[in-house]
């Protein structure tokens, strides 16, 4: 045993760092998707979009060799991919649900379409804050080190809920997403609101994309991603459509995604595969406890089809 | 009342779906053939659209469509030996297809199938794996049995999620399936695995009387005839039982339902542990007819292209028969096609999202056309 040894304080520790790494494409998903569902509408192709976001940031940082162009382009593909989620559902008898389930599969496969040169190729990472640079242990070191996105993402997050809670615009998303008739009477058009939610939604899928790609796990490999885009969605609703919760909701999320890999770091890789479906499982648990047939959930906006 | 918890109206998509299948035209035979005949043109003619989109994707990538779609033709329906191949490649689409169809006309919109089809394949491997010297006769209904009671039990389990608590039937089936496959990786690696399987984690091979072979005078295995049959059972089952007219009853007007008396709760489980023993059932026939083992192969996406199937037979289950042969030709191309022109494999999944995209757009186009609409003739 060496003195960096800190033994079994590694797995807290590990699931910590693991926790802020994991969380940030969670809580960019989640706020985009928070802002989308307040609109009164869903986007489920958010995990197609995340994906192709993820592709299109790698590509570009490579092709730039400036990882900022990449988060860029990816937050474009992804401000498109909502824009065009948008578009079609505001067509009359198309069902926001069906077209997200197809947009998925689309954005993936467009991905894998176009990714395919950029497997091999290594583009430049997004760099990193060391908060952790004060203590001697590597340990602490890793877990504290924490990317510029995930500060951009928990003030994303303060920011959407001041202007959901005191703002203009907030109110006019509110109230298109509460009732389409009292926003047809204030005299907004509830489709170009809804169809700007989605596009601004899908833009912040688009930049989780590009920090999977391009920061944790920092490659480009059409396993990319593992559901992040979808448990986001269930995420919102655990989070009752409120942006400070999705933060603390992602990082929650984030920790049970690092569980697997921190047991694994001090020695236990027995069932390894059933730890790495913890966030699956704890998802399902929270929608499970958090839904009723009988009430309607608090927080929900009254136009959006899942909770009808 | 625990029926009384299934009030919540289902999403509008599945529900015009249901709607239009469950309530016949007031007018007539001959408004009933236009109906009939909207609901064969528009998807004939938005797969027509989709198609033609591909082909301008690929225009602007500077590739030829008319090559593309010669070689989907030749590779996928131009020989017999072609058609061969896309009949066995049809066989677990048919039936993943089954498993959005079937809670699909009661309103719910399941997308987790592959979860069935995964832990389907698991539960026949295992089982084939313990009784090796068991005959085919025995042994093959056992494993096919497991399988669908595994699959049955997992898409069950969320339609009893969606009746008893609410919870939203898309999302949870789709997590699901990734707790299946992490389920599948465990026990394939773990307790279910065979020490001989280096490179691959699998089951132990299942002993050759249990793989079940082609159909005869054929090379086409027998997936592809249980998954037709399993097709025409359903179709029955919906059209022409009182449990079908109930449940699309419930996929039309959930509160009609319940005034009427129907258990709705017992027909949404009981319809989604349905659909889920047949996606449990495809998984079955890819380890005994295909893979010889259950191992990571089973998770190939053959839920997620049952999606589309469905959604373009408009969850009708003879109407997936040709689009499951459809699909499962274009599927077969895929490997001619990279060869050709140079393109990569997921070519195929971006023309299943051009075909996906412009069904759904469809929906738009119901009762827009007049000439669909017998009683309107007259009219200015």
């Amino acid at each position: 045993m060496n003195e960096t040894d800190i033994g079994y304080w590694g797995v807290p520790l590990a699931i910590l760092g693991g926790a802020i790494r994991v969380s940030t494409p969670f809580l960019f998903v989640s706020l985009g998707e928070c802002l989308t569902e307040r609109s009164g509408r869903i986007n489920l192709g958010l995990e197609g979009t995340l994906v192709f976001g993820a592709m299109a940031g790698y590509a570009i940082a490579y092709e730039t060799g400036n990882p900022w162009a990449g988060v860029l382009a990816a937050a474009l593909a992804g401000a498109l991919f909502g824009l065009v989620h948008g578009l079609m559902c505001s067509l009359p008898r198309v069902n926001d649900i069906a077209i997200g389930i197809a947009l998925m599969l689309f954005g993936m496969g467009l991905a894998f379409f176009f990714g395919k040169p950029y497997i091999q190729p290594v583009a430049p990472d997004l760099p990193a804050i060391e908060l952790g640079s004060w203590s001697s242990y590597p340990q602490v070191q890793a877990a504290l080190r924490v990317n510029v996105l995930f500060v951009i993402g928990a003030v994303l997050a303060v920011v959407l809920w001041w202007v959901f809670r005191a703002t203009k615009v907030g109110l006019i998303v509110r109230v298109v997403g509460d009732s389409t008739d009292a926003a047809r009477a204030m005299g907004l058009r509830p489709n170009r609101i809804r169809i700007a939610s989605t596009a601004v939604g899908g833009a912040s899928a688009g930049v989780a994309g590009a920090y999977l790609s391009l920061y944790y796990p920092g490659s480009w490999n059409e396993g990319i991603s593992s559901g992040q885009g979808l448990m986001a969605v269930a995420l919102v609703i655990f989070a009752r459509w409120n942006p400070i919760q999705c933060f603390g909701a992602a990082l929650l999320f984030g920790g049970a995604g690092a569980l697997g890999p921190a047991l694994q770091s001090v020695g236990i890789t027995s069932g390894y595969y059933l730890f790495y479906a913890a966030p699956y499982v704890l998802t399902l648990g929270m929608l499970i406890a958090t839904s009723s047939t009988t009430r309607a959930m608090s927080g929900a906006p009254g136009e959006l089809s899942i909770t009808k | 009342m625990s029926d009384q918890a299934a009030a919540s109206p289902r999403s509008p998509a599945a529900q015009s779906v249901a709607q239009v299948a469950a309530v016949p035209a007031a007018s007539g035979s001959l408004a009933r053939w236009a109906r009939r005949l909207e609901a064969a043109v528009l998807p004939l003619g938005a797969l027509i659209v989709g198609l033609a989109a591909f082909g301008l994707f690929l225009l602007a990538l500077g590739k030829s469509p008319a090559e593309f779609y010669g070689l989907v033709y030749k590779a996928g329906f131009g020989t017999w030996f072609s058609w061969q191949n896309t009949l066995s490649r049809a066989a677990p689409l048919l039936l993943a297809a089954l498993c959005v169809a079937l809670p699909a006309r009661l309103g719910l919109m399941i997308i987790g199938g592959e979860g069935a089809i995964v832990l389907g394949g698991v539960a026949a491997g295992g089982l084939g794996a313990a009784i090796p010297g068991a005959p085919a006769v025995i042994g093959v209904p056992l494993m096919a049995l497991a399988a669908m009671l595994a699959g049955g039990a997992w898409i069950g389990a969320v339609g009893a999620l969606r009746q008893k608590r609410g919870v939203n039937e898309t999302i949870s089936s789709l997590l699901m399936a990734y707790i299946a496959i992490a389920l599948m990786n465990h026990l394939v690696e773990g307790p279910l695995r065979d020490p001989a399987s280096l490179n691959k984690p699998s089951t132990a091979p299942l002993a050759e009387p249990l793989r079940i072979g082609d159909l005869p005078g054929m090379d086409v295995h027998w997936g592809f005839a249980i998954g037709v049959i399993c097709c025409v059972i359903a179709w029955v089952l919906i059209e022409k039982t009182t449990w079908g007219f109930a449940a699309r009853l419930v996929g039309g007007n959930v509160r009609a339902a319940q005034i009427q008396g129907l258990p709705v709760g017992r027909l949404l489980i009981g319809f989604t542990a349905l659909g889920g023993a047949f996606a449990g059932l495809a998984g079955m026939i890819e380890v005994s007819a295909v893979q010889g083992s259950a191992n990571g192969s089973l998770a190939a996406g053959y839920g997620y292209a049952g999606i589309l199937v469905a959604f373009l037979a408009r969850h009708n289950g003879l109407a997936i028969i040709p689009v499951a042969i459809l699909i499962g030709g274009m599927e077969a191309s895929s490997g001619l096609v990279q060869r050709r022109m140079d393109l990569p494999d997921a070519t195929v999944l971006v023309l299943e999202g051009f075909v996906f995209v412009a069904i759904l757009l469809s929906e738009t186009f119901y009762g827009r056309f007049r000439i669909f609409a017998p009683e309107r003739w007259s009219q200015k």
